[in-house]
């Protein structure tokens, strides 16, 4: 406490990066000011974990572009579209859908129950469904109006789905003009929606697309030609590109599941826990570790480390960086690479010393000295970093990602933080006590 | 030089050459990742089965399926088979459910063959790119120092090092591999490109103080410089090296089953780094500027 007080009355740099430190501190643990002071407001950012730290799923699939003709581009635009629709259903917190290369789709689901499911409902051909009113049906549509009952469904399944669709068609209403898309039933759609109308005259019928209503339209007598319409308030363009859907399957071409990787939920919460153990301890080894070995400098060595966790995990925070276990394993990693510089520059101001120099002008020798090398370290692990992100998979990139980062992290903190900190000691008292520096 | 620098340099070649014949025997036992294929880990929460009754199962449920079914921990049993529908995944694991009781599935992957294979290429890209853009760093940093030591003697000389710090590792791992069924899983690439990026500043730190030591005035034999430098680096170039074996320590021992072997090769190729660039990187500078001139 002693030494803080000492450094901050010598140097306004210094107390500049203690008031740093503390604001970073609030950013990436707010729930220390909120036990302080809970009324204090802190913008706060969660920190984003990976599949594999949450459990979810990881899907690649790939599409068959041999029948596209034209942009192949705008076809995977329309399958991650489709994909979109459906993987929203799942009710997964920001699930994500990208293409990826020229045919290949990700699809990243975290903390989902039933992949299965999920699979099943991905790779479906268009989910087309009649539903009827549920008995119940008005009470639900009133209470809606209210804002109640959202989460509830006013329609119900009549069994009869895309499967009984023979064709579909892009007709206009000879009447008014209006576009529509017209129906094909097989015989047994045609059986299915002759009771269903039968029993619904003057109700309501909903036609469902991938889970969504696209058209309501009252019935008006029983219908046993097998033929339906929908009437969605479309542009032409529109009812002939869903015409084009239902027939080909909804999603414009087919795909095809190529892989899957998927970490159940009680795994994730396992490895997140085991990896943050593993972080602490590699902080205090790497601190007692770097005390033993260079005193005061160690000490002030440590001091940098700290706030580089804190820099780094507020940038984790901002950017925003995916937490995965690899990550971790980088960051982890980077806490004892963190101090390497610090190990160059002071074993240089240790022969410095050594030669007979005062502390001052051994702490300026340590550091210009030790730059070249300080440099070319973290260039050519950043080499690697970069190279690594860009030839793996998903799962990898989180490690050269938190690699690359806590390399940049730490060249700034391991010189210029540990000079701003060493010179403020360093005085005139530091020449009597030379031990202390090594 | 030196005795021991000799002393060692054969050691490291006996060492190397044990590896590589470790890599022909035995192979490198990859994972699902790189070969593709399917691999479960399943957790049984009442009393787990024994393999032979797992694979009972297994073979009733799916009779042509080809698999491999290994206990883990205290009740897992991780089953890896040839790419895995999801129907018949989930066949899997009803079959499994209805006979042992409940199954909570850890983890799932399937990878299609064609995905192993372009990790597999990518991989091998990606070590070569780093290789050679060390080298050009190299030939880069120290291109004034052309006139005192040959660039190629110089790129020569830690590349040959860092060949031996990923060759090593890779030779215990397909030991480990063989004997101890551990698996090289994507993340491995990471630990190989870490170890690259890495260790090679141990041997651009050595030859930092060489060309120092040479622009200071040093004339003495090329082998005296060079020792005299390796001295003179020791002692930080030990102490960088442990702050990273302690942090891969704590992965190794705290971070969970599926990152240990990343850090336990992260650890060895490090050691071998610090190792390398003093008695196969040091020595190799030596002979190869001394047989030029």
């Amino acid at each position: 406490m002693c030494l803080i007080i000492y450094i901050v009355r010598s140097n306004y740099t210094v107390l500049s990066l203690i008031i740093l430190l503390v604001i970073l501190f609030a950013f990436v643990y707010p729930q220390a000011v909120t036990k302080i002071a809970p009324n204090f407001k802190f913008p706060t950012k969660p920190f984003v974990l990976g599949l594999d730290l949450l459990g979810g799923t990881h899907l690649v699939y790939e599409a068959d572009l041999a029948g596209v003709s034209d942009s192949k581009e705008d076809a995977m635009e329309g399958i991650r579209d489709v994909v979109e629709r459906r993987v929203n259903f799942f009710g997964v917190s920001e699930p994500v859908v990208q293409v990826s290369g020229s045919n290949r789709l990700i699809v990243e689901l975290a903390g989902i129950k039933d992949v299965n499911q999920a699979i099943q409902l991905i790779g479906e051909t268009p989910f087309l469904e009649f539903k009827e009113e549920k008995p119940n049906a008005k009470e639900i549509a009133e209470a809606q109006q209210k804002g109640e009952r959202l989460d509830e469904d006013p329609f119900q399944a009549t069994g009869l789905s895309g499967q009984h669709l023979k064709r579909a068609q892009l007709v206009f209403d000879p009447q008014t003009r209006v576009p529509l898309v017209s129906l094909d039933l097989n015989d047994e759609g045609a059986k299915l929606f002759e009771d269903i109308t039968k029993r619904n005259v003057g109700k309501t019928v909903a036609i469902y697309l991938d889970g969504v209503p696209i058209s309501i339209p009252v019935v008006q007598e029983t219908i046993n030609s097998g033929q339906a319409v929908i009437s969605g308030k479309f542009t032409p363009q529109e009812a002939k590109t869903l015409a084009t859907r239902l027939n080909s399957g909804a999603l414009p071409v087919p795909i095809k599941l190529i892989s899957q990787q998927t970490i159940g939920a009680s795994l994730g919460s396992e490895s997140l826990s085991r990896s943050l153990k593993a972080a602490l301890y590699s902080l205090i080894f790497v601190a007692i570790f770097m005390i033993i070995l260079y005193r005061l400098p160690g000490v002030i060595s440590i001091l940098a480390l700290i706030i580089y966790v804190l820099i780094v995990l507020a940038i984790y925070k901002l950017m925003p960086v995916t937490l995965t276990l690899a990550g971790i394993a980088g960051f982890i990693l980077t806490l004892g690479m963190a101090v390497d510089a610090n190990v160059l520059i002071f074993a240089r101001m240790k022969e410095e010393l050594a030669l007979g120099k005062s502390v001052e002008a051994s702490i300026k020798e340590g550091f210009s000295r030790a730059w070249l090398s300080i440099r070319d370290s973290h260039i050519t692990t950043l080499l690697s970093a970069l190279v690594l992100y860009l030839f793996t998979t998903s799962i990898v990139k989180g490690f050269a990602l938190t690699l690359g980062i806590g390399t940049i992290i730490s060249l700034f903190t391991a010189t210029v933080v540990t000079k701003t900190f060493l010179s403020s000691i360093a005085g005139s008292w530091s020449e009597k006590k030379k031990w202390l520096f090594g | 030089m030196k005795p021991i620098y000799k002393i060692m340099f054969f050691v490291s070649l006996v060492v190397l050459v044990l590896s590589f014949g470790a890599l022909l025997v035995y192979g490198l036992n990859f994972g699902v990742d790189f070969t593709g294929g399917s691999a479960m880990e399943l957790e049984f929460l009442e009393l787990r089965p024994s393999v032979s009754e797992t694979e009972a199962v297994l073979d009733s449920t799916l009779p042509d399926l080809e698999f491999l079914a290994n206990p883990a921990g205290e009740n897992r049993v991780i089953i890896k088979t040839s790419e895995l529908s999801e129907a018949d995944h989930q066949k899997i694991i009803d079959a499994l459910g209805l006979k042992f009781g409940k199954v909570d599935e850890k983890s799932f992957d399937s990878i299609g063959p064609t995905v192993g294979q372009e990790l597999r290429n990518k991989s091998i890209i990606a070590i070569f790119i780093v290789l050679i853009a060390i080298a050009c760093y190299i030939a880069f940093v120290f291109r004034k120092l052309s006139r005192t030591l040959s660039l190629w003697a110089m790129n020569l000389s830690a590349l040959v090092g860092l060949l031996h710090d990923i060759i090593i590792p890779m030779g215990i791992f397909a030991i480990l591999g063989h004997y101890y069924n551990v698996e090289i899983s994507a993340i491995f690439v990471a630990a190989v490109l870490t170890i690259l990026g890495y260790t090679v500043s141990d041997k651009v730190v050595i030859f930092d103080r060489v060309r120092e030591n040479i622009l200071k005035g040093d004339k003495s034999d090329l082998g005296i410089i060079v020792h005299k430098s390796v001295m003179q680096t020791l002692v930080r170039s030990i102490n960088n090296t442990l702050t990273v074996i302690l942090s891969s320590a704590a992965i190794y021992f705290f971070g969970g089953e599926s990152i240990r072997y990343f850090a336990l090769a992260l650890m060895i190729g490090i050691f071998l780094g610090a190792y390398s660039s003093i008695f196969v990187a040091s020595p190799l500078l030596v002979y190869l500027q001394k047989r030029k001139k």
